[in-house]
């Protein structure tokens, strides 16, 4: 029988504690009477990068019977590891990449969760990588999968992930070693050595049982028929009557509208969406879904009509919920006391969109005024746990419902009826583009300067619908051009896009002097 | 004090002849120094070698025992000028650091070494710093050996054979009175195995001893005409020597294998992985019998003519395995075969990648096809046996597309992290400056999210980088330089020169308290009290000593004054360089020694407040610009649990330190309010828990009508 080294590569993150697992695994490997050699790569990576820790091990009475040490490689070979363990999903995929996983012969334990790089966190929306499609390849590339939620395993028995690996390198049976010399491994290190075990013991189990999570499955909505109060039914009656597709995301658009402002704002949401969905009925044409335009607009025009202003904000922070999740959040003992402070920076312009709309027009226009109001911007920092700063916020909350009558409230709504007239205008000829319009409400969103970026595109964007509704494939121009306004913050990518539609060059979107809302 | 904490280890360092010493390969060069009676050691933390100056500065007790001299050098110059010590005197001396950089800023010094000679043995331990897990330029040791007319050692990744290159190595020098150079690979320094110890020794002549009677020649001196009469000496006397040495302590390895008419020649470093290559193609066997032979060269300058010849003659074709470039071996090869008039074909790079680490997958490539061409009987009927399936089964666009990049970032908390967030805010306003960059943690500013940093020049020589942007009109340009670099060389190749050149330009000397990118070893201007250095050196103080007059000092986390004092280096009418020391403590040492003590006060029942950081969920709308602003590790997303909203929202994870930049940079960006900070509070006294219970009651009262409305209208 051939000889060879029972290889291990272990790819991880810096700082997760690989160097502990390897050093672990060396340990026992020398109990159990085998020769190993372990080496790493950390380099740059010993920051937040990813690292590669490489074992390899060889009995070592096969050694003394061949009278000569084993030559072990420094390095993972393609087709020649027998277990790669990643300690997350990523990290899995890249050690696919890098063609450590063969079918044949590689057991692959990896734990399920993300811990998301730069580029998908930095994105101006959604950036995540696909984990549904990087666990169907680690599923097909592994000849063997041990996957489930490491890092939920650690935090729930307070412990650490590098002892939740070693326990599923144990229980997977990859190494020809015995539990009883894993566990006296842990013990020996001597450190937090009670959680470390236990931790252990149930990665352990679930390793022997083979555990492979599932995604989760998509859970249908039910939508109620009844309202607890006589004062929805109507709105729910009127939900019921949309077209099916649209009937889930529209109940959370009452949700949010009724949660927002009242009833009566809600009946004015499902009102639009009807408007909307009534051009839908007839126009959908084969092919694009059920619906898609209602479908588009009963999301986005929820969440336009609930803009963030001051009195939003205000609102959801002072709210029992909230309190609730902070104290969850922040992994608070039981009855531990915690205080919470805000940081609030309101310009002129948020302090004018909270005034009475002719009010905060005339403190816009005098520079006089503004510069007065100037003097009370800048950052607040409100400790909502306070009773002054509690009281602050939940006055600010309160105005909610004078709301209507804010500037904020005048222009958000002026414009979201411009935005409904201009998807209507086009849904009869041109349904597709007139879907891809409601879908760019998207590019709204944040605050401050945040939401001005996002205004601007978006603005660029309606002035060129025209253009787009001239085209054949407008709809798919511009959702090529949407992605452009959310690749990145300068304007760079869109502006190259518009540059292209026109055939002339076009700036960036400056940002308009004294930008306001 | 550094990153990690040696003391373990330094006790391994003690262990005497007959026992066994188990670490990694850079720990046993160390055991590997004193049992070779090494009178003074010196260098600059660097990866791969960081872990040796560590383990040194962490066993001072053991070298003061010994008679050792330790120095943690200022620069590989002043370490490599430390060697002067063995011209005059029988002192074994060794010195370490990264290597091609560190061999770059030591070159001044290794040359005037190389040619006066030396009379005890001096080596020069090099962390080669190539391939995966590199942090600079991809260049090669070997050019500064045969430059200098060093001899290079490129053992065999094998803690025995390190151990042995270092003994031998010593031997080597004084015996052909050069200096030795020892290079390992990255893998090879963080290499796990075992060896037999021997006793430490004491040096046999020691520095007091040359200090007692310090002696003199001039034919040592670099000046002319000692320097002629000493290139002489090199060729006709230390060459010869060196040549003679190695042939008779047979340093290179032969392995006859039973094919005759082909062989392998391979620097001794790679010849594990080769192993495995031969393994895979079934040439060899687990133990590294070849069938193929092979000569391994652990000494890979210079090459010794006679074993080559010896090799080669009568054999087909003989492969060269060299990694990088250019292909110094193979080089050197050809004109040894060539005048010897040996026939063999000799192939290397071409058959091999022409540049990049040789990994084992490479090598089995480039073997595989030599034996294809000049010994396909070798393999015949075998190749199907154990060959590996084509991986991965996907391709690799998709793959790449699939799988983002994890670059490495500033940590948790990093106190460079404002200050390069500001400067972010600060371009915002003036337009895109030019940055001239430096090496250190700063480094990663080149990185996303920060995407900041025109050039990077070397260590300490972010300043130096902008010397030529010194023009009248236009914005000025930034250099951006650590408190490494600056001690390193910064004070007098970028400040001082700034000074003597009337430069106006703005350089920022990012000061974490330590060399905090190599491990985070102490410097001159580290702040802790540490037995064995002397620290609390200022660096204001340093910088107004060159001549600068505008100085100004910013606390990094506090982000409005950090903006503001930037925002005036670059608009101030005052002429000449403006230096601002941006100050905050390293998190990861701040966090290492923090923690303890908040651990023990809690513990102890003492009033202690914990801040973090948390995202509401409800409020964040899911830009990110937070991010793009700081990058910080705990500043993370998840999906959010909003069914209408499609983007991932802002999530602080429970790593969070407190740090602060979140606020800062909130309230500096004008980003949004969804940030807030809780105080965590352990042990509240009795007035604490009466003013939250009243808090509490009127809280609770305020939000019962808001509650009982929000339960009416659900659906």
């Amino acid at each position: 029988m051939i000889q060879r080294p029972i290889k291990l590569c272990i790819a991880a993150l810096g700082g997760q504690g690989g160097g502990v697992l390897a050093d672990w695994l060396v340990e026992i490997a020398e109990a159990e009477g085998y020769l190993v050699q372990a080496t790493s790569v950390p380099g740059v990576a010993q920051r937040t990068g990813a690292t590669i820790y490489y074992l390899e091990f060889f009995p070592s009475t096969e050694a003394e019977a061949a009278g000569h040490e084993p030559v072990m490689a420094l390095m993972p070979v393609p087709g020649d590891v027998d277990c790669v363990v990643a300690s997350e999903l990523v990290e899995a995929g890249r050690a696919v990449q890098r063609g450590l996983v063969t079918p044949q012969v590689t057991t692959l334990i990896a734990s399920s969760h993300r811990s998301y790089v730069i580029s998908e966190k930095s994105a101006l929306g959604q950036g995540m990588a696909d984990d549904g499609e990087i666990t169907t390849l680690l599923r097909a590339q592994a000849g063997r999968l041990v996957l489930f939620d490491m890092n939920a395993v650690a935090e729930e028995h307070h412990s650490v992930i590098s002892s939740v690996l070693l326990g599923a390198i144990c229980g997977s049976a990859v190494l020809p070693f015995r539990k009883e010399v894993f566990e006296a491994a842990i013990r020996k290190s001597g450190i937090a050595v009670a959680t470390n075990l236990a931790a252990f013991a149930e990665a352990c189990r679930r390793a022997e049982r083979g555990e492979e999570s599932s995604p989760a499955a998509s859970t249908s909505v039910d939508i109620p028929r009844r309202a607890r109060s006589p004062e929805l039914q109507p709105l729910l009656d009127r939900l019921h009557r949309l077209p099916a597709a649209s009937q889930a995301l529209a109940l959370e658009g009452l949700r949010r509208t009724i949660d927002y402002q009242d009833p009566e704002y809600a009946a004015l949401y499902l009102a639009r969406l009807e408007r909307i969905s009534s051009l839908d009925r007839g126009q959908s044409p084969a092919g694009s879904g059920d619906g898609e335009l209602a479908q588009a607009v009963a999301r986005w025009l929820a969440l336009w009509m609930t803009f963030e202003d001051t009195i939003r904000v205000a609102d959801l922070k002072t709210r029992p919920a909230r309190f609730a999740r902070v104290r969850k959040e922040i992994r608070a003992e039981a009855g531990q006391l915690f205080g919470i402070t805000e940081f609030m920076k309101p310009r002129v312009v948020e302090i004018a969109g909270t005034l009475p709309a002719g009010v905060g027009e005339w403190v816009l226009r005098s520079p006089r005024i503004s510069r007065w109001l100037g003097h009370w911007t800048g950052g607040k920092r409100i400790q909502t746990n306070t009773v002054f700063g509690f009281l602050c916020l939940h006055a600010l909350g309160g105005l909610k419902r004078w709301r209507r009558g804010t500037l904020r409230f005048k222009e958000e709504n002026g414009r979201i009826e411009n935005w409904l007239t201009r998807i209507e205008q086009l849904a009869p000829a041109h349904y597709e583009l007139a879907v891809e319009l409601a879908r760019a409400q998207r590019l709204i969103k944040g605050y401050g300067e945040t939401h001005e970026r996002g205004w601007r595109s978006f603005s660029s964007l309606l002035s060129h619908l025209d253009v787009l509704a001239s085209r054949a494939d407008g709809a798919a121009v511009l959702a090529r051009l949407q992605e452009a306004a959310l690749a990145d913050e300068e304007g760079i990518a869109l502006a190259k896009e518009l540059t292209a539609l026109n055939g002339v060059p076009c700036e960036a979107p400056e940002p308009a002097a004294g930008a306001g809302v | 004090m550094a990153e990690r904490s040696f003391a373990k280890e330094v006790k391994s360092l003690r262990l005497g002849a007959g026992a066994e010493f188990r670490g990694e390969g850079i720990l046993a060069v160390t055991k590997a120094l004193l049992q070779s009676g090494v009178a003074y050691v010196g260098g600059y933390q660097g990866a791969p070698i960081s872990h040796l100056m560590d383990v040194l500065a962490d066993a001072e007790d053991i070298l003061s025992e010994l008679g050792v001299h330790f120095e943690a050098s200022a620069s590989e110059a002043t370490a490599a000028a430390m060697l002067a010590a063995s011209i005059n005197y029988p002192l074994r001396g060794a010195v370490t650091w990264k290597s091609t950089v560190g061999t770059n800023v030591a070159s001044d010094a290794l040359a005037n070494l190389a040619s006066a000679g030396v009379k005890g043995g001096a080596l020069i331990i090099l962390g080669e710093d190539y391939g995966e897990g590199a942090s600079i330029m991809q260049e090669r040791t070997h050019a500064f050996a045969m430059k200098s007319q060093m001899w290079l050692l490129d053992p065999r990744p094998h803690l025995p054979e390190i151990v042995r290159a270092v003994e031998q190595g010593f031997a080597l020098s004084e015996a052909s009175h050069t200096p030795v150079m020892l290079m390992l690979r990255i893998r090879a320094c963080h290499v796990y195995g075992r060896f037999m110890a021997k006793d430490n020794r004491s040096p046999q002549f020691s520095v007091a001893d040359a200090l007692k009677a310090p002696s003199r020649d001039y034919g040592r001196i670099i000046l002319p005409p000692s320097t002629y009469l000493q290139e002489r000496e090199k060729i006709e006397q230390r060459f010869p020597a060196a040549l003679r040495f190695i042939t008779e302590r047979q340093m290179n390895e032969l392995s006859p294998g039973d094919v005759g008419d082909i062989g392998i020649v391979l620097q001794g470093g790679l010849y594990n992985n080769v192993l495995r290559a031969l393994e895979l193609l079934e040439c060899a066997d687990a133990f590294g019998t070849s069938r193929i032979p092979l000569y391994v060269l652990n000494v890979t300058y210079p090459l010794v003519p006679e074993e080559w010849v010896k090799f080669s003659a009568g054999k087909r074709a003989i492969l060269v395995i060299e990694e990088g470039q250019p292909e110094f071996i193979e080089q050197g090869a050809s004109q040894i075969l060539r005048k010897h008039e040996v026939s063999a074909h000799l192939l290397g790079k071409g058959i091999l990648p022409m540049n990049g680490e040789y990994t084992v997958d490479a090598l089995r490539k480039g073997i595989g096809e030599f034996i294809e061409r000049f010994s396909p009987g070798l393999r015949s009927g075998k190749a199907a046996v154990r060959s590996v399936k084509e991986v991965p089964l996907v391709s690799a666009e998709r793959l790449a597309a699939l799988i983002p990049m994890r670059p490495p970032g500033l940590c948790t908390g990093c106190p460079e992290r404002p200050f390069f967030s500001a400067m972010k805010l600060l371009q915002r306003e003036m337009g895109p400056l030019h940055i001239s960059a430096d090496i250190g943690c700063h480094s990663f500013a080149t990185l996303p999210p920060f995407n900041m940093g025109n050039s990077i020049m070397g260590y300490g020589l972010g300043a130096a980088g902008a010397s030529a942007f010194h023009t009248d009109g236009g914005q000025r340009a930034v250099a951006v330089m650590g408190d490494g670099g600056f001690w390193h060389n910064g004070l007098t190749s970028g400040i001082g020169n700034a000074v003597f050149n009337r430069h106006d330009d703005v350089t920022i000397i990012v000061d974490n308290n330590y060399a905090a990118a190599t491990g985070g070893q102490d410097i001159p201007s580290s702040r802790a009290a540490n037995p064995h250095r002397q620290g609390n050196n200022s660096i204001i103080d340093a910088v107004r000593g060159v001549g600068v007059k505008w100085v100004r000092h910013t606390r990094t986390y506090d982000m409005r004054a950090t903006l503001k004092v930037l925002r005036d280096a670059l608009t101030t009418d005052f002429r000449g360089p403006k230096v601002i020391v941006a100050e905050g403590e390293c998190q990861l040492n701040r966090q290492r020694r923090v923690r303890p003590l908040m651990k023990r006060a809690i513990q102890e029942g003492k009033r202690v407040v914990r801040e973090r950081f948390g995202v509401d969920p409800d409020t964040c709308s899911g830009d990110h610009s937070c991010i793009r602003l700081s990058g910080c590790p705990s500043l993370t997303i998840q999906k959010s649990s909003d069914p209408l909203r499609t983007d991932p929202v802002a999530y602080v994870d429970n790593s969070c330190v407190g740090c602060g930049v979140c606020g800062e940079v909130a309230h500096a960006a004008v980003l949004c309010p969804s940030f807030y900070r809780a105080e965590l509070l352990y042990n509240p006294s009795r007035w604490d828990r009466l003013v939250a219970r009243v808090r509490a009651i009127v809280i609770a009262a305020l939000q019962r009508r808001g509650e009982r409305r929000r339960l009416r209208y659900a659906l």
